[in-house]
């Protein structure tokens, strides 16, 4: 349910950047997101057309880069994404680990015409 | 054309979460974010915290629920400021929502300021808010796997509190497989067990809240 907040902030931010550079359309925005955050695309693209209507980034693509939970191993050193979430590391199954990565939530890009 | 924006989503919640951070040190106060799920014990530690410490520092507490005063009803009958904001439907408590609670009450003399969060253990751990410290609750009955299926909000509390310890007898749960699961987040994490039924371990969390105050 964030993602309704979390959506109208990423229409605001386009829109602020689409008028920064005097852009009549915005047609992809590129979005990163950490495995940690909880955000759920499906989610976001529902609210998302929702709320840009009547906006110039009405028919806007979002592109969603999810980064997995990535944690560091201090038993061997490596710093590595999690496989299936078993928080173990990878390599050695220590469970000596800590998160490092996953938490990502911004944008990266957008095009606009 | 493309352009590189790298800008964090929730950019315009930490800006806010700044001013609030600055309203309260300007105001001396200390600040301390309750998060948990429903039903873990955000309100019967409250009224523990209040118990021991009403006469140490003055305390104002922000209850926010989706809907109803039940919560605060109960906290003022303590004789502390409470203020309650209901968050229309949203489920969690941004730095606008803080920010606007801040700016309507009274915060002269008041040492500490205790928000009770909304009860989820997913949305609330996305917005900063600008306070001293974030705790969480984990009670028995939700299980030790918790730590695992929600590492956001494990990760951003300063302490997690392990609540209605006197179940242990009738209800299932592997300390170790949870201290595990707080470290591999947040293994700065002081962690505490509390029951707020029989009193046990309210003493340390009281302690724990008064040596992040003098901090």
């Amino acid at each position: 349910m964030h993602e309704l907040a979390i959506t109208q902030n990423v229409l605001d931010i386009a829109l602020e950047q689409a008028e920064k550079y005097n852009a009549s359309k915005v047609i992809k925005i590129n979005l990163v997101v950490g495995e940690m955050s909880g955000v759920v695309d499906e989610c976001v693209q529902f609210y998302f057309e929702f709320l840009s209507k009547d906006t110039i980034a009405s028919d806007a693509t979002l592109s969603f880069k999810r980064i997995p939970i990535t944690a560091h191993c201090y038993d061997c050193d490596a710093t590595s994404p999690l496989e299936e979430l078993n928080w173990v590391c990878p390599h050695c199954h220590s469970s000596n680990i800590e998160v490092v990565g996953g938490r990502e939530l911004y944008i990266d890009s957008m095009e606009i015409e | 054309m493309e352009i590189k924006v790298l800008q964090d989503i929730l950019s315009a919640n930490d800006r806010i979460a700044e001013r609030n951070r600055h309203l309260l040190d300007e105001k001396g106060v200390f600040a301390l974010n309750l998060m948990a799920s429903p039903g873990a014990g955000k309100t019967s530690l409250l009224l523990e915290t209040i118990k021991r410490l009403r006469n140490k520092v003055n305390i104002a507490v922000i209850e926010a629920d989706i809907a109803s005063s039940l919560d605060a009803d109960k906290i003022s009958k303590e004789g502390v400021t409470t203020l309650q904001i209901n968050t229309g439907g949203d489920c969690h408590v941004d730095a606008n929502m803080l920010n606007n609670a801040l700016e309507s009450m009274s915060l002269d003399g008041i040492d500490l300021l205790i928000l009770e969060n909304v009860g989820n253990l997913v949305c609330p751990a996305e917005f900063t808010l600008g306070v001293d410290r974030n705790a969480m609750i984990s009670s028995i009955p939700e299980g030790d796997d918790k730590p695992y299926k929600y590492p956001l909000m494990f990760s951003v509390a300063n302490a997690v509190v392990i609540n209605k310890i006197d179940l242990l007898p009738y209800v299932e749960f592997d300390f170790r497989n949870f201290s595990r699961g707080v470290s591999v987040v947040n293994p700065k994490a002081a962690l505490m067990q509390i029951s707020c039924k029989t009193g046990d371990g309210i003493d340390e969390w009281v302690s724990w809240l008064l040596a992040e105050m003098k901090k």
